[in-house]
């Protein structure tokens, strides 16, 4: 086994205080019981209960979990489709013009994105609300998901289709038994990608939500700008502790997954 | 073939609707005059009428843009800002990724997690940590004087300094990831071949590591800029009113004077500024694509 | 013996169970197929050999419904399947890579092309069972491909696509992804289920070991054609061309120019100041034509004085010996200059062996041990 050298273990030290410091500070002083968010003054969950009957708050969460499952769900079913598309189809006319749309969103200024969707929602007489946020949000998220799947797709073996094929499957059977549960990992992970990047979005959702319809980033975005609050500090604490449980539980599973397959199959192989 | 139809058609008329129209759109509005309607445009090109459209082009926005200076500055100093941010990443990504690639085997999940987690985690957050750590009597400061470094606290929060503290801490981990895997999948032999041929520890790192992980260090410069050029959420809450970045101008341009016509003109100029970056980085993706079958 | 009078191509009463007319496939400007027509019987193990990029895949594949001709027409059993789909046809493959599903129990492997068939349940139950003996798998009915070795996978893919008892079965590199000693194994019990389950069996394969071993026809192709169709010993030991000579086994080939010597009798002058050789052979050869004589290695005798009656002989020196163990191949240097290859079967012990390096000897053969190709 290699050994780190002084040198690695202070970059590995000094980047990784750079990326968490900032976090942990948040989050120990979400429990401060002052209001000065600088200065600690004991203990307390004082600002998560406030959070609790703040119904701004509570209203923003509802329509923001609203938009992101809505959201997210739509944009695996087109991403994958997308994602299919790209990897399978072949040459279809207008097919340059399909993937520089699919790889566009990816590098897009979300001001630009949200602009652009603002304008034609003017336009076609739309009225701003959750439909106009997912309708956005499913836009340019699908597009994240079509290259999560498509990146495994391109490794998917084609023969296990065929074989499915050969047994009797119809085109869109072999899809459902054989690829489907196959590439599962890949469209659930686009699924909680597209979900988290619809949680977090601020831009696009100022720009498409409608005034009863403000998402939780809105609100956060309009209270930060008055500066520090301890109450946005807790509300931080609570969707940070949610992310890093899941991504945490996610790559345990992953890796236990992982081990036990390689165990398995060299047990096959010593069995031989 | 009826379902492959539908399989293409679906998410292609999806997007035809949703992105490609909504830019046409802005390209055209870009080209109206501005009104105080609302929609506060007056369309100066009717569709359809394509000889008409060629006369009435409008180009007022854009030159508007180039006769006032905030706009060319905007554009300048955001180019600024995301280059040096970019520059500032690297000198900080690579080392975290080298030490990564070189740690025991069964760290490395775990360090690769470390850097994905903050990932998933609310972007405008990790941007509002920094609210009280840069402010004049916050921990920064707080700390500095402590140490006894200075006695009366810095001005750092709405600032361009705070701007680029912001830009490389919410993309580090673009950079560290592409940099990590080309390094990741180096072969170690590589650099005891060159030790072995005379290198010290030091060229053998100039002379072999670094040119393999170039693609690695392309894409992460590229993963950084782009988005670091068009970037909102960093220069409106930790920059100041003197932080001039175009997509922070945009949306006052937007929001706060209504003028969608000259918004839409900035639009389509952040696109052309932004879309040779995309054009190259693409190429180096392709490229690099086509080295590893 | 049942096998000796197994040659339905021989019996023109017999309809062919495949039959390929003038087909080509085309790939872009590639023509992988070109113009080939073929028939293949019922009950038999036929092979496609040939080198990568011959065509043999592409044959497959539109046996399966993968690939559609450009032009001519596949019969499978009377009727024309270009038309058909794949997931229509009488036809089952067995594919290189076996693509199991990985998400699936061997059971379900085995069950999932019967499942499409909507078979009632218990026939698929005795199905899969009867399939599990078959192939020595029952102890592995519960696990995931992954849980289970190389061999054991190959006999599962085996298994799946023998389900459904199509009436063709296609074997794309079956023995492929297989260690040697398996392979040799694998061959044997793929003959005997062929055997037992009277399937007509196509494989493809580039090895031509394998194909002379499993098939009763074998049929040499290069570059989208048919070079020979014929069964294993015809094909090694009259093969119509120096191609297929050269292609199966290891061979001398000497060029010379033929003339008659009498009934199917053919003398040939390959160099200068050498005396001619003689080759019997029932194709014609005009005066002076061009001819290549193949002389399979273990088709000539080594001896250290000029054999009394020998057809054929010519004198070299030992350049090189491979001592395989079972067997010695000789290289041998001419004149000329020109490398024959001889080889004995090593029935004594090496210390004893008669024969070393730079010794002089003398080659000899029969005038029926050597082939006469015009190319």
């Amino acid at each position: 086994m290699m050994r780190l050298s002084w040198f690695n273990i202070v970059s590995l030290t000094l980047g990784f205080a750079f990326l968490y410091l900032p976090i942990l500070i948040l989050v120990i002083f979400s429990f401060n019981e002052s209001k000065l968010v600088t200065v600690w003054a004991g203990f307390s969950t004082r600002w998560y209960g406030e959070l609790l009957q703040n119904e701004a708050f509570l209203n923003a969460a509802w329509v923001t979990l609203k938009v992101a499952v809505f959201s997210s769900t739509l944009a695996t079913v087109l991403g994958t489709m997308a994602a299919y598309v790209i990897v399978r189809a072949g040459r279809f006319p207008g097919r340059t013009l399909f993937s520089g749309m699919i790889y566009a969103p990816l590098v897009m200024p979300e001001v630009i994105t949200g602009l652009s969707l603002l304008l034609l929602f003017i336009g076609i007489g739309l009225d701003r609300g959750v439909l106009t946020i997912v309708l956005a949000h499913t836009t340019f998220s699908m597009c994240y998901v079509s290259v999560v799947v498509s990146s495994r797709l391109v490794t998917f073996d084609r023969s296990l289709e065929e074989a499915a094929l050969d047994l009797g499957c119809s085109p869109f059977e072999a899809f459902r038994l054989v690829t489907l549960p196959i590439i599962a990992p890949a469209v659930i992970a686009g699924w909680l990608l597209a979900f988290t990047l619809s949680l977090d979005d601020l831009v696009i959702a100022s720009f498409t939500a409608g005034p009863s319809s403000t998402t939780l980033p809105i609100k956060i975005f309009s209270a930060v700008r008055l500066g520090v609050s301890p109450e946005i500090n807790a509300l931080s604490s609570i969707l940070i502790a949610i992310v890093t449980v899941g991504v945490i539980t996610a790559s345990l599973v992953t890796k236990r997954n992982a081990l036990r397959q390689k165990h398995e199959e060299q047990a096959a192989a010593r069995a031989q | 073939m009826m379902r492959r139809f539908f399989l293409i058609a679906v998410p292609y008329a999806w997007l035809l609707a949703l992105f490609l129209v909504p830019f046409i759109i802005v390209l055209k509005i870009s080209l109206s005059d501005t009104a105080l309607a609302i929609p506060p445009y007056v369309p100066t090109v009717e569709w359809g009428q394509v000889r008409e459209f060629l006369s009435q082009l409008d180009f007022e926005n854009f030159v508007w843009l180039t006769q006032d200076d905030l706009y060319w500055k905007a554009y300048l100093s955001s180019v600024q800002i995301a280059l040096l941010s970019t520059l500032m990443t690297l000198a900080i990504g690579y080392p975290v990724a080298y030490a990564m690639a070189r740690a025991p085997e069964e760290w490395r999940a775990t360090l690769m997690m470390l850097v994905i987690l903050p990932f998933w985690t609310s972007f405008l957050i990790r941007v509002y940590a920094w609210m009280g750590i840069l402010s004049n009597e916050g921990f920064l400061n707080q700390f500095l004087m402590w140490t006894g470094i200075i006695s009366a606290p810095l001005t750092i929060l709405n600032t361009n300094a705070a701007v680029y503290i912001g830009i490389v801490y919410a993309y580090l981990p673009f950079m560290i990831l592409p940099i990590y895997a080309t390094l990741d999948r180096m072969d170690a032999s590589l650099i005891e071949a060159a030790e072995d041929l005379g290198c010290s520890r030091v060229s053998a790192f100039w002379l072999v590591t670094v040119p393999l992980s170039r693609n690695g260090i392309i894409a992460g410069c590229f993963l950084v800029f782009i988005p670091a050029l068009g970037e909102f959420v960093i220069p409106s809450l930790l920059g100041g009113s003197r932080t001039l970045m175009i997509g922070k101008v945009l949306w006052e341009e937007f929001f706060n004077n209504r003028d969608w016509p000259v918004a839409s003109a900035v639009a389509v100029i952040l696109l052309l500024i932004l879309i040779i970056p995309i054009v190259l980085f693409q190429r180096n993706q392709q490229k690099q694509a086509e080295a590893e079958p | 013996m049942p096998e000796k009078i197994f040659a339905p191509w021989n019996d023109p009463d017999q309809k062919p169970l495949i039959r390929f007319q003038n087909v080509t496939k085309k790939f872009g400007d590639f023509i992988a197929i070109d113009d080939l027509s073929l028939e293949i019987y019922e009950r038999e193990f036929f092979a496609l050999l040939g080198p990568s990029g011959c065509g043999k895949t592409t044959m497959m594949r539109m046996l399966a419904g993968f690939e559609t001709p450009t032009s001519g027409s596949i019969e499978l059993a009377g009727k024309n399947i270009v038309p058909v789909p794949a997931n229509k046809r009488a036809v089952n493959m067995m594919f290189q890579s076996y693509a199991l599903f990985p998400h699936l129990t061997v059971w379900d492997n085995i069950a999932f092309g019967l499942k499409r068939s909507k078979m009632p349940k218990d026939q698929i139950a005795a199905r899969v069972d009867e399939m599990l003996k078959l192939t020595r798998l029952g102890k592995f009915a519960r696990r995931k491909p992954h849980q289970i070795s190389g061999g054991q996978r190959q006999r599962v893919a085996l298994a799946r696509s023998l389900a459904k008892a199509p009436k063709l079965l296609l074997l794309d590199e079956p023995l492929g992804a297989l260690d040697a000693k398996l392979r040799q194994d694998t061959q044997f019990e793929l003959m005997d289920i062929q055997e037992t389950t009277g399937t007509t069996f196509v494989i493809v394969t580039h090895d031509q070991e394998e194909a002379m071993t499993v098939a009763s026809r074998v049929a040499v192709m290069d570059e989208g054609k048919l070079i020979q169709v014929a069964t294993p010993d015809r094909i090694y030991e009259s093969p119509e061309s120096v191609y297929v000579a050269d292609f199966i086994g290891d061979v001398n080939i000497i060029e010379g120019r033929a003339s008659k010597q009498g009934e199917d009798l053919y003398r040939v002058d390959w160099a200068e100041g050498q005396a001619p050789l003689v080759a019997t052979s029932d194709r014609e050869f005009s005066e002076g034509q061009t001819c290549h004589l193949a002389i399979r290695p273990e088709k000539i005798a080594i001896s250290a004085e000029k054999p009394a009656e020998a057809d054929n002989a010519v004198q070299g020196s030992i350049l090189d010996i491979a001592y395989l163990g079972n067997l010695s191949t000789y290289h041998v240097e001419l004149p000329g200059g020109m490398i024959i290859k001889a080889q004995t079967a090593n029935t004594r012990r090496l210390s004893r062996r008669s024969f070393t390096w730079e010794d002089t000897v003398w080659l000899s053969w029969t005038a029926t041990g050597a082939v006469l190709l015009a190319e």
